[in-house]
């Protein structure tokens, strides 16, 4: 019983990082009606430019803000130049673009900053948690980040004219057009704030996985997961979504004999499947009811 | 004349769906297209706000407005009730009508403007908490026209606004039009395949076939044409 | 008789028949000619080109093969998957396993098993695939490509999988007799497998199940309603475009002579992905451009600059989807349809343009 406590909160920690990444997915999801499959690869770049920026010597929230800010209006840069253009290809040709724009990226991170693992520091410190062995500061700090930004944005998208604004567009294009929204400026919108989300995670993701051009493949993964899993459509979902996939994973590994390291990864895609064939728009997400 | 058009051409790709158009509307008129499916109303109605490939000239208040973006031209006072309502079905009734208001900064005047529309629209109000696309067709129309209303527009273009609606509610909607056009002098180009209704309540009609005005006049006088009787209004 | 009054037509506004049948069949002779110059092209290739060429054909061949397979679920059928480079595995290790070990099959009888093998294999997943639509499957399927190499590494199936390891396979003789090369043996047997499976993807296409699938795909909703089945279809279609992969994976592990896990990750699936899009999807003669893509691009990007290699094929891609959004198939049909339209215009005197409602 201590055993599986103690797996399910080491659990929750990881699934912190995912759940970052899923509330980045999701939210960008909302804005253009896909997923960002370069998300993780931006969420890379921007960590090794806090990165520079620390060891050009300053401080670690200086660095915190400008990055989150640059990574904003990367974030707008790139739908603006690049998406926009494709905006009304085919969607698959669209998916090329995204992966265009992840071979980009990974591959200049690398040139840029080199493959060697990097150490990131960490504003919460890496000791135990009130003493106990369960789960350390930092882990407690990156779910109490996660929470306080998916408050923010909750606030944001339900309670402020620009939220509605850009759910609108998101939902209803045309619709919205009609009346007055700037629809593609509400899109690139989204795509900034995604991003910008994607580089909170990435800074707080780094101390505990450490830096380097590949940091983020196996997390976006777990990431799309837990979105997939909580509902699309809902961001409180995917952040739960995103716990409950380091959850299921740190179990499996744990307790089912055969799995073991290997199989970690398969085994939470298979339960993520299993639940999609049982409740296809997510466990949270809304069932769009399409009338013919 | 508020409203001004003149050789507007409309193209969809490759094939042309208007030829040449040419009406107007004066302030706080009320101007029917009629015609039957595939005439051409839906597309003029998209070619006034700009979301069709068009040529030719359009006037709203002696400016021209042609090649301005959708959202540009909504700016202008001029809201679009289109086909199929537009309605934002996953988010509330409250939340469509504050989606009205989207380009008005007099903040202060939003809540009262709301409030207006549920005394014009009292189903609206027992409704606003509720998610939009959960409200009957009728109800759905009603949110349109109060949201079209929020940008307390100086012209309102309607896409079939009785489109799937029972008599009675149709009825109740063009009363409201009519009371909306007398009390506060809103403009409106109503595209309707109901002749009778729409001929009850303009001043002036078009009626347009395969995207050609084959007709135009005041709309009493169309009403009585033989023609158009046995036609469109099957008497 | 009576009195016929004669109508007098403007000859030059009304097109003849000839005028009209003139250039269309010039065109599908040309389309002919085309094809069957790039078959005695194909022919003579592997004959005056060293053996790592012959090698890099080949396997330009067996990826169109495998994008063809992608082809006829994603691109005929609407159905997304990420997950192709399983079934691919799964063909490639069926051939291992059967020629090495105990088995012992001759090389060509692995196809048809890998083939069986992936058949089953789509279907098991395209039954449940049913219930899942777009995003969802794309992350289902993605499930799949993930764990394949993860279980063929496991401990469970080491035994049979050589595990990390792989399995190591002997390059198959030419027949007796025959002069030429292993390799060029090879080349030609991959072809004479193309060939037969293009054409039959092809007469798929056409046929009544061909649009059956492909309507699926337009309107599911509106298939149903005219009474097609679409649950078996689409398992089948699921099932088809695995054993069409699978196949393609047998003859990738003969040609290459070896299997390891690795190979075979969600990585190969994007590929894939990429090269139906790049060649257009819905395309069959696409889908071997797509293979040509897959194969040669990476090594040029890597050729302009090994360190930004990946940077450089991502600006190629993204080059190729801003000017073929619909693929190279799409570009080749809208040229042709421009020429074909220029000449009709030189020929007769219609005019170009909008057509009139």
């Amino acid at each position: 019983m201590e055993q599986l406590l103690q797996q399910v909160v080491a659990g929750l920690a990881t699934g912190a990082i995912y759940a970052t990444m899923a509330l980045a997915v999701v939210m960008v999801y909302q804005a253009i009606d896909h997923l960002n499959f370069a998300q993780g690869e931006l969420a890379t770049f921007s960590t090794f430019l806090a990165w520079q920026m620390i060891e050009w010597g300053w401080s670690y929230w200086a660095a915190f803000a400008l990055t989150v800010a640059i990574s904003f209006v990367i974030g707008v840069a790139i739908d603006r130049v690049l998406f926009r253009p494709v905006r009304n290809a085919p969607i698959l040709s669209q998916l090329v673009a995204f992966i265009a724009l992840f071979s980009i990226l990974n591959s200049s991170d690398g040139e840029i900053w080199n493959f060697t693992i990097k150490s990131f520091p960490s504003p919460f410190g890496t000791k135990p948690l009130f003493g106990s062995g369960l789960i350390s500061t930092h882990q407690a700090g990156m779910v109490a980040v996660t929470l306080v930004m998916l408050a923010l944005l909750y606030v944001f998208f339900r309670g402020s004219r620009l939220g509605l604004a850009m759910r609108a567009a998101a939902a209803n294009p045309e619709a919205a057009r009609l009346v007055g929204i700037r629809v593609g400026w509400m899109i690139a919108l989204g795509w900034g704030l995604s991003t910008a989300i994607g580089a909170v995670a990435g800074i707080l993701i780094a101390p505990v996985v450490f830096l380097d051009p590949n940091m983020m493949l196996g997390v976006l993964l777990y990431g799309f997961a837990g979105a997939v899993l909580g509902g699309l459509s809902s961001p409180g979902g995917a952040v739960l979504g995103g716990f409950a996939v380091g959850i299921i994973e740190n179990l499996a590994g744990t307790f089912i004999p055969f799995v073991g390291q290997e199989l970690k990864l398969t085994v939470a895609l298979i339960v993520i499947v299993a639940v999609l064939m049982v409740r296809p728009a997510g466990i949270f997400g809304r069932v769009g009811v399409s009338r013919v | 004349m508020m409203l001004e058009v003149r050789g507007l051409c409309a193209f969809y790709g490759q094939s042309q769906a208007l030829h040449g158009l040419g009406f107007g509307l004066a302030e706080g008129g009320i101007v029917t297209l009629l015609g039957a499916n595939g005439a051409g109303k839906t597309t003029t109605l998209r070619a006034l706000c700009g979301m069709v490939r068009m040529t030719g000239e359009i006037h709203f208040d002696g400016k021209p407005i042609t090649g301005r973006a959708t959202e540009d031209i909504v700016r202008l006072g001029i809201a679009h009730v289109p086909e199929a309502r537009g309605t934002f079905v996953r988010m509330t009734v409250e939340e469509n009508l504050r989606l009205g208001a989207m380009t008005r900064r007099d903040h202060s005047a939003i809540a009262a403007d709301i409030d207006e529309v549920y005394s014009i629209f009292p189903r609206l109000r027992e409704r606003r908490k509720q998610q939009a696309g959960t409200l009957s067709g009728g109800e759905q129309q009603m949110l349109a026209v109060g949201r079209g209303l929020m940008l307390r527009p100086r012209l309102m273009l309607l896409d079939e606004p009785s489109f799937g609606l029972a008599p009675l509610i149709v009825a109740e909607l063009f009363g409201i039009l009519r009371r909306l056009n007398r009390e506060r002098q809103v403009a409106m180009l109503i595209v309707e395949q109901n002749a009778a209704l729409a001929l009850d309540l303009a001043d002036e009609a078009y009626l347009l076939e395969t995207g050609r005005i084959v007709m135009a006049g005041p709309a009493p006088e169309i009403a009585k044409d033989e023609a158009v009787r046995r036609s469109y209004l099957g008497y | 008789m009576p009195e016929r009054e004669a109508i007098t037509l403007d000859a030059a506004a009304v097109p003849s028949e000839a005028d009209v049948a003139r250039p269309l069949s010039l065109w599908l002779d040309r389309r002919r000619l085309l094809i069957g110059a790039a078959v005695i092209a194909g022919l003579v290739a592997p004959l005056v080109v060293a053996n790592f060429t012959i090698f890099q054909l080949t396997m330009v061949m067996i990826y169109g093969l495998a994008i063809l397979g992608l082809n006829l679920l994603t691109g005929f059928n609407g159905q997304f998957s990420l997950g192709h480079s399983a079934f691919y595995g799964i063909g490639a290790y069926t051939a291992a396993i059967l020629m090495s070990g105990s088995a012992d099959l001759p090389y060509y009888w692995t196809l048809p098993c890998a083939g069986a093998v992936c058949f089953i294999v789509g279907i098991a997943i395209g039954l449940p695939a049913l219930r899942l639509q777009g995003l969802y499957l794309a992350l289902a399927t993605f499930a799949l490509a993930v764990a394949l190499p993860q279980l063929l590494k496991s401990h469970l199936l080491e035994e049979m999988t050589g595990g990390v390891q792989g399995i190591v396979i002997d390059k198959p003789d030419p027949p007796a007799g025959l002069p030429i090369n292993a390799d060029q043996w090879l080349y030609y047997f991959t072809l004479a497998v193309l060939l037969v499976m293009f054409a039959a993807a092809a007469g798929l296409v056409r046929s009544r199940t061909g649009r059956a699938i492909m309507a699926i795909r337009d309107h599911p909703i509106a298939a149903a309603a005219m009474g097609i089945n679409t649950a078996r279809y689409k398992t089948l279609t699921f099932g088809v475009s695995a054993l069409y992969t699978g196949i393609a994976g047998a003859l990738g592990a003969i040609v290459v002579q070896f299997v390891a896990p690795d190979s075979f990750n969600f990585l190969l699936s994007v590929n894939f992905l990429v090269g139906l899009i790049v060649g257009g999807i819905s395309s069959i003669p696409g889908s071997l451009f797509g293979g040509v893509f897959v194969l040669f691009v990476p090594n040029i990007a890597e050729k302009v600059s090994t360190g930004l290699s990946g940077a450089v094929y991502g600006v190629i891609l993204l080059l190729l989807i801003f000017l073929m959004p619909s693929g190279a198939a799409g570009f080749v049909r809208r040229a042709a349809a421009w020429l074909a339209r220029l000449r009709r215009a030189s020929n007769s005197e219609l005019p170009i343009g909008r057509s009139t409602r």
